[in-house]
Parts: C-alpha cells; structure tokens; sequence
C-alpha cells in the first residue's frame, strides 16, 4: 500500500491494485489468497444455481471485499446485458465485468458487442469494466460509451504468457483517460510489474495463482510485484541509453599516478 | 410443463415461492429470471408459473 495513492473505480477508493479471480481453486482457499493478495476487488461468474451444492463461494469471500462479476458465457451484448441483470439481483452491488466471445478456441473477445453491452449497462447504473482486445478505437468507443475502466487482455486467456500485447496496452495507458487494468494472460509477477511499470492502473490475475504450486505464496508475489511496479511509475524510470555505457562511479581520483 | 435450468417439470400452476420452497435452493444466493426477464423477490409470491415457461435460477460461482 502506497499513501494516498487510491484507485478509483465507479467514485469507490482502493488501495490494493491487484483485482483477483477466484476460478479453477478450491473455496477454502480463497480466504488465504485475499489476505494475502490483499485485494480488495475479486471477480466471480453467474452460474446455473446447484440444489444440492450447499457451499456458497459468498460464505467464503471476505466481508468489505469488492464483488466483481463477470459475464462469462455471453456471446451477445444481450446475453452479457442479461448475466449482468441477474448479478446486480444478486444482491453484491452494481460493478460488472463485461466479457464477451464468440470464440471457445482463443477465447478472444468481441470488441464489437462489449461496446454494445458497455453502453446498456452503464446507462442502468453498471460500473461496467469490459474486457477487451487493446485497440484503441474500440477502448474510445468504451469510453464514450461510459466504461469506468478498460481492461486489455495481455495474451490469451489461461495461458500466462504475458505481456503480448505489450505495445498495444501501452497506447491504451497513454491516450485513454481511464484506468487501464491489464486482465487475462498475465502467468508471473514480473510480468505483473512490468504492466504496473507501463502506467497499468491494476493487475486482474486468476490461472497464474490457481496454477501455482502455492496459491497463497503466488499472491503474496503478486502483490509485491504490483505494488513494486506502481512505485517504480510513480518514481518516474530511469533513461535508457541508446547506446554506449554511463559510468555509475566519478571518473577522478583514481588510485594511480 | 416449466424448464427450470433446462429441465423440464411438472410445476405449471404453482406459484414461484411454492416451486422453490420445495426445492433447496438457498433463497438468498440466488437471481431468476422467468422467460428472459428477471423475477424481483418481492414477486416471488406473486408469480404464477405457467405452461411453457422458461425459469433461470443463478448464483455466483467461483470465476476470473
């Protein structure tokens, strides 16, 4: 945590830049990896409702963390429409992750029908955050749309191998008036810092901490990295030389003649 | 017959709050959605289930 340096999401402050899943792990962990993440946002999916499942993940999410639900599974703007309807009845709040793809093999998402989505529900009342493809027409269009975040995928879903799509998040960082959360394909917490480095507002992370040997060490890493690399923004990076070398050490006083 | 979630059931007549306190779904944890549209608590009593109708019952689950 960094003084007086706040995310603001929706008129909401956070402290904590690290927004985390909660797919493909068992419940009983997720206590551990808030902590220890210290998140303060967590996303989840709407489901078909089991009877006979007891367990709620509700039971398990601690209390003041915000609730970030996605909507996986759309194809449509109006299936996303309708997934974010029923999260809002769901009584935890009006944020909502919006994600829609037509594509099962990369996942990729439709840039097209999440501007769609992105303008129903915001003008409903939605904090709406689309997940996206970084172009920059499309991350106006959410813009104008009324977005309160973007969120470009960095590789494809699942797959942790990173800043991909590097160049293309970094025109997103500078020319979009929003923050800029850097979700899906991020795997380690380097790459998790770079993105912060780059001016990212947040890192949303998920198969990189349910993919880990210890979940609850991986966040704890994550939350390090992140909070190293908002720092490193803040501090302003040093200058790379184009070429040649810069003595660190004063070029006088040697001990000779 | 009403397809709850995809499956269909002999509950036409009955009323939403009579179908799901028969059922054990943790009323607090979940959203409806009748026919595409989504079915406030409050209108649980209210609601008459008929012939052909299409239910959704949701909850949260564990997602990225």
């Amino acid at each position: 945590m960094i003084n007086n340096d706040k995310l603001i999401i929706g008129g909401k402050e956070f402290d904590s830049r690290f927004i985390l899943g909660s797919g493909k792990y068992s419940m009983k962990l997720i206590e551990a990896a808030v902590k220890d993440a210290g998140a303060e946002i967590i996303t989840l999916a709407v489901r078909r409702a089991n009877t006979k499942e007891q367990e709620n993940i509700l039971d398990y999410i601690p209390e003041g963390v915000t609730l970030l639900p996605n909507t996986s599974g759309a194809r449509t703007a109006q299936e996303a429409v309708r997934i974010a309807r029923l999260a809002r009845e769901l009584g935890c709040g009006n944020f909502v992750k919006v994600e829609i793809m037509r594509d099962s093999k990369y996942l990729l998402p439709d840039n097209q029908e999440t501007i769609k989505a992105t303008e129903i529900l915001a003008a409903e009342g939605f904090v709406v955050m689309p997940y996206m493809y970084p172009d920059l027409n499309a991350a106006r269009d959410m813009a104008n749309a009324g977005a309160a975040t973007i969120m470009p995928l960095a590789s494809p879903i699942g797959s942790n191998k990173g800043l991909a799509t590097r160049e293309f998040i970094q025109i997103l960082i500078d020319e979009i008036d929003l923050p800029i959360i850097v979700d899906a394909g991020i795997g380690r917490p380097s790459q998790a810092c770079e993105a912060m480095e780059m001016g990212a507002a947040a890192i949303m992370a998920n198969t990189a901490l349910a993919t880990a040997g210890d979940l609850p060490m991986m966040a704890a890493a994550f939350r390090q990295a992140i909070e190293a690399g908002r720092r490193a923004y803040l501090s302003g990076l040093g200058r790379v030389l184009t070429r040649g070398a810069s003595a660190s050490d004063p070029l006088t006083g040697f001990l000779r003649d | 017959m009403v397809k709850v979630n995809g499956i269909e059931l002999d509950i036409a007549g009955k009323t939403l709050s009579e179908y799901l306190a028969e059922t054990d779904y943790d009323l607090k944890r979940i959203a409806v959605e009748r026919n595409g549209e989504i079915v406030f608590k409050a209108e649980y009593e209210s609601t008459v289930l008929e012939e052909g109708d299409n239910l959704e019952v949701v909850s949260f689950v564990g997602g990225g």
